[in-house]
């Protein structure tokens, strides 16, 4: 069964999903800092925003990259759709919202106690922001996991822009789901256990990481 | 892996008893009923019971409406109602060999001809055609617009390596592209051979974003807008020929050939030929009834 398609397959899973995440990370954290720390006119529009944009229907997402990146839209130039980095773009959109409204929501629960205190030290606002995010880490790493796991998992937006070409944009959902339409059950069934492992592996790690780290913060 | 399987088996199990419970109307479904359709033991008690038989087919006949064109008159005309089942053309067959089906409606010579063979049906014949099109850009990158075997239009895709989109997916239109690559002794593969994994509609709209080649059934292609041109047609291997046999079995031999000759005669070869004209300004399948 591990064959080494299927190796490709887990692997590009992982790449696309981690990259993605990533740059989620680099834009969405400093938003949610940013919305968690000041008030502006027009912030709850925003706010109400981020949180409807954390539950964007993928398939949603996936029609409207596709019909960027089509041929006949506007981005067409580009050719990237079918390629990981049409995937990539797809949940990029997706997973910005949540680590921007988790970070958010764990900056605002730190917010007062620290703001002070940083302030009356003669921070600039720059070392306030880096400041806050340390002590909010805990709330924006489960951010974090929550938005890998929905990226990893996430199979309607990365079928419909990606394609699901073999050795190019096939990654474990859309595997499950050839596999389940061709009848090979027992293989999807394999793939959505590695999957659920995989998700399983990465939140342990991840919350272990954060666990401790309030731990050792307390004492 | 085996409890597994075993687990599914179970769970399937509890599924079509679920099935057989709430639907009396899907014989296939309800194999525990008292007296299924095909094995009645007890006699029709007068002639005023309507008469039924069971027809077992492909899904592209049902999911084209083709039935839905011709059954109606058929059923008008004799006074027997027709029950179908579309399943893949591997499990009609197979149903036939149960003696699960009065009449099967296929397509698959190799398939069909073993079944005859094997003494499982009788009174096999010819009844219509669908059509496979090698589609591709206008632009036509390996030129092989005006070939007129698909064979040598597939062995020039290669050879020039132009993208080429597979379904991938062990379809009969799958089935049929892999076999027109081993009558041109090649195996596809490299960057160019791009393996979907997907319905014949994505995949002609991959083909469509990518300016690539890709074998389409005749149905599904006209029933997309697509900047897409049929580059070859009409060479024998891209013909997909449907045979109606009567299952040697069945109790109910005289209705069976009714609804053959129906098939296979003028009026019923007629309407085959107009089906899809109006959706389509052509005829989906084109009628060639004969008996093998």
């Amino acid at each position: 069964m591990m064959t080494q398609d299927v190796w490709e397959v887990i692997w590009l899973s992982l790449q696309v999903t981690t990259v993605s995440v990533a740059i989620g990370m680099l834009a969405g954290i400093p938003t949610g800092t940013l919305l968690g720390l000041y008030s502006f006119r027009g912030k709850r529009i925003v706010v109400a925003l981020i949180y409807t944009c954390m539950g964007l229907p993928p398939v949603l997402v996936g029609v409207v990259v596709y019909l960027l990146l089509s041929r006949y839209g506007p981005l067409g130039a580009l050719g990237l759709l079918f390629t990981p980095e049409a995937m990539i773009i797809a949940q990029v959109v997706l997973v910005t919202p949540i680590l921007a409204g988790l970070t958010m929501s764990a900056v605002q629960a730190k917010e007062r106690t620290y703001w002070e205190t940083a302030k009356s030290l003669g921070a600039s606002p720059v070392q306030m922001m880096i400041t806050i995010v340390r002590e909010a880490r805990g709330g924006i790493w489960s951010g974090v996991a929550a938005a890998y796991g929905r990226a990893i998992s996430e199979v309607g937006a990365v079928m419909l822009v990606g394609g699901n070409i073999e050795h190019h944009t096939r990654v474990m959902t859309t595997a499950i789901i050839l596999e389940t339409r061709t009848g090979n059950f027992t293989a999807g069934l394999q793939l959505g256990l590695v999957l659920l492992a995989l998700s399983f592996l990465f939140n342990s790690f991840l919350m272990a990481g954060v666990l401790n780290q309030m731990k050792s913060r307390r004492r | 892996m085996k409890t597994i399987q075993s687990m599914i088996a179970l769970f399937c199990l509890a599924l079509l008893l679920l099935l057989a419970a709430c639907s009396s109307s899907q014989p296939a479904a309800a194999p525990e009923q008292s007296n299924p359709p095909t094995a009645a033991p007890a006699p029709t008690p007068s002639a005023s019971e309507k008469k039924e038989m069971i027809l077992a087919t492909t899904t592209s006949t049902q999911d084209s409406g083709l039935l839905d064109a011709l059954l109606p008159v058929f059923e008008q005309q004799s006074g027997i109602s027709v029950k179908v089942i579309a399943v893949g053309t591997g499990q009609a067959i197979k149903l036939g060999e149960e003696g699960n089906a009065d009449v099967l409606l296929v397509h698959s010579r190799k398939a069909e001809d073993e079944f005859v063979e094997k003494g499982f049906g009788i009174n096999a014949y010819d009844v219509m055609y669908n059509q496979f099109y090698i589609v591709g850009p206008a632009e036509d990158p390996a030129g092989i617009k005006g070939v007129q075997s698909a064979k040598e239009a597939m062995a020039k895709i290669a050879e020039k390596q132009s993208p080429f989109v597979s379904r991938g997916d062990d379809s009969g239109t799958d089935k049929k592209e892999k076999s027109i690559w081993k009558e041109a002794a090649i195996t596809p593969e490299g960057s160019w051979y791009i393996s979907s994994g997907q319905g014949m509609g994505e995949t002609l709209q991959m083909a469509d974003e990518m300016r690539a080649y890709t074998l389409t059934d005749e149905a599904t292609f006209l029933s997309r807008k697509l900047n897409l041109e049929v580059l070859v047609q009409g060479d024998k291997s891209l013909l997909n020929p449907y045979g109606i046999i009567q299952v040697k079995s069945s109790t109910k031999p005289e209705e069976g050939m009714q609804l053959i000759r129906f098939f296979t005669e003028e009026q019923g070869q007629k309407l085959i030929g107009e089906f899809g004209k109006e959706t389509y300004g052509k005829g989906l399948f084109v009628p060639d009834a004969k008996q093998r």
